[in-house]
């Protein structure tokens, strides 16, 4: 039941970004700009430092953002805000009432719209291409691993985010919450800069935690910065932190809605 | 003058509304020292690996960084609250209802919403631009900083135009959460000067969507890379900004048609 579940859900999420088609583009372009900014940045500072920055080249920088940019429209996930929004309004009990775990019902919508958003992205990644020419050696594991790994990043992110959603039960309001984890995620995952620009010790940090593995390690694993024995255990580690992330959500969840009390509706 | 008091009615009103939820005001300090140290982490991580960024010096982009926070303030409070109304009410059709209301349709879309602890960043990029003034090797006088303010209030009008012309995209597309994540994506670059971005994104922050004009010339007119005679040029621009919004605005609305129910 689940897997026709999951279908029927995906399928609403690329209709309903279908419908939206501007709209899911204008957001998408929002994103994307984000790469562009930070690309333009340390460019300028590899330029100035004679073409390589912290054992990163030109080319490897470049290749890095625009994968970026990839991992990112791939890693979009449902935002604690959503979860804001459904307690307070009351409907959550539209979801309760369903014979399926909410977590399935947004994780499989998402899942849908990354079709058109990875659509919408081709035509963007052009230009970044053809603007910065950034040149990229793959081999056939870096690909196959690169394909696992967005989506088991996106996972990560998703069920991370679900966690952090689920503060919400306790306090209702979690949005500084979340802002404070889009802070640290900037600093720890490779999003802002690669952990090889980090101080050793935030580069260390970051290794014993989930948000390296939802931005840099896909990167790397595509633009070779890892060799095949990294990639792989990148993809093992990945599959820990969804592990690790399942039992805390069955943990957290149980305890949660017996705190939920329907507010309208 | 009449536009001046309804204006300030309505700034009371909210106001007092959100001097009722002071746990927003913690909340929202939270919000802005995140954004603040996440910022000035970027700046010294590009200044461990530099001594200047395409030109700029740490003071200047302080400045930059400090003007971005600042209008990003004002936009949070004054302007993105009247805009996401804008959008709600054209979504869900309540739009005829500032249509029969007598007084100027712009006027009221724009004036009717504010959030007060918003303004927490304008104190906060108040302060860093303060920093980036103070370790500047040679200061300007007073007319520099009178010239900056200028400039700033300059920028406030035109991204006051560029959110209007989005949100009345409204009333041809209808959804227009995502015309808000698009300004955010793209205001992010503000944050850093134009100079260093390719050529056509550089073209496009400074005519499409002119953050150059809002955020990076009033810091570069604070740390004197521009003359502040550049004021009377900026001053023409902003009013052709004013006047191409007010058209498109009208245009747009002859396009609404009700959607109440």
């Amino acid at each position: 039941m689940i897997g026709r579940y999951y279908l029927a859900q995906a399928r609403q999420g690329l209709l309903h970004d279908l419908q939206y088609r501007t709209a899911a583009a204008f957001s998408l372009f929002g994103f994307l700009l984000e790469p562009v900014i930070y690309l333009a940045v340390w460019r300028s500072v590899a330029i100035a430092r004679g073409g390589a920055v912290a054992g990163y080249s030109l080319d490897q920088l470049t290749a890095y953002y625009v994968v970026w940019s990839l991992v990112r429209a791939m890693n979009l996930a449902l935002t604690p805000y959503t979860w804001e929004w459904r307690i307070q309004s009351g409907r959550l009990n539209d979801l309760l009432s369903r014979p399926i775990h909410p977590f399935h019902h947004d994780f499989a919508f998402f899942a849908g719209q990354k079709i058109v958003w990875i659509t919408l992205w081709l035509p963007f990644a052009v230009v970044l291409w053809f603007t910065f020419r950034p040149s990229i050696e793959v081999t056939p594991l870096r690909v196959g691993a690169f394909a696992v790994a967005i989506w088991l990043a996106f996972t990560i992110r998703h069920m991370f985010q679900f966690l952090e959603g689920a503060v919400n039960f306790w306090t209702t309001r979690t949005s500084a919450l979340f802002q404070l984890m889009v802070g640290v995620e900037l600093l720890l995952s490779g999003r802002l800069v690669p952990l090889a620009l980090m101080p050793g010790w935030v580069e260390r940090l970051a290794g014993w935690l989930h948000f390296k593995w939802t931005f840099q390690y896909p990167i790397e694993a595509l633009i070779g910065k890892l060799d095949d024995g990294a990639i792989l255990t990148g993809l093992a580690t990945q599959l820990l932190w969804i592990g690790v992330f399942a039992v805390a959500i069955r943990l957290v969840w149980g305890r949660a809605i017996r705190r939920y009390t329907a507010v309208g509706g | 003058m009449r536009s001046v008091s309804l204006a300030w009615a309505f700034f009371k009103v909210q106001a007092a509304h959100d001097l009722q939820y002071r746990a927003n005001f913690v909340l929202q300090l939270i919000n802005s020292a995140v954004a603040l140290f996440t910022g000035l982490v970027a700046v010294s991580l590009v200044f461990q690996h530099t001594d200047t960024l395409a030109g700029w010096s740490r003071p200047e982009l302080l400045i930059v960084m400090g003007t971005h926070i600042v209008l990003g303030g004002v936009i949070a409070s004054l302007i993105e609250p009247n805009m996401r109304k804008l959008m709600e009410d054209v979504e869900q059709g309540d739009f005829d209802f500032v249509l029969v209301r007598p007084a100027d349709p712009q006027l009221l879309v724009s004036i009717r919403n504010f959030r007060l602890w918003n303004l927490i960043d304008v104190v906060v990029g108040a302060v860093v631009v303060v920093s980036g003034f103070a370790d500047l090797p040679v200061r300007g006088g007073a007319v520099r900083s009178v010239a900056f303010l200028a400039a700033a209030a300059l920028g406030v009008v035109v991204m006051y135009c560029m959110w209007l012309i989005l949100s009345t995209l409204t009333f041809r597309i209808v959804k227009g959460d995502e015309i808000i994540d698009l300004f955010q994506g793209v205001y992010q670059a503000g944050r850093w000067p134009v100079s260093i971005y390719p050529n056509w994104l550089r073209g496009s922050l400074t005519f499409v969507v002119p953050l150059a004009f809002a955020v990076t010339v009033p810091a570069e007119t604070l740390s004197a890379r521009i003359d502040p005679s550049f004021l009377v040029v900026g001053l023409g621009i902003t009013a052709a900004v004013v006047a191409i919004t007010r058209l498109i605005w009208r245009a747009n609305l002859a396009k609404y048609s009700g959607a109440s129910g």
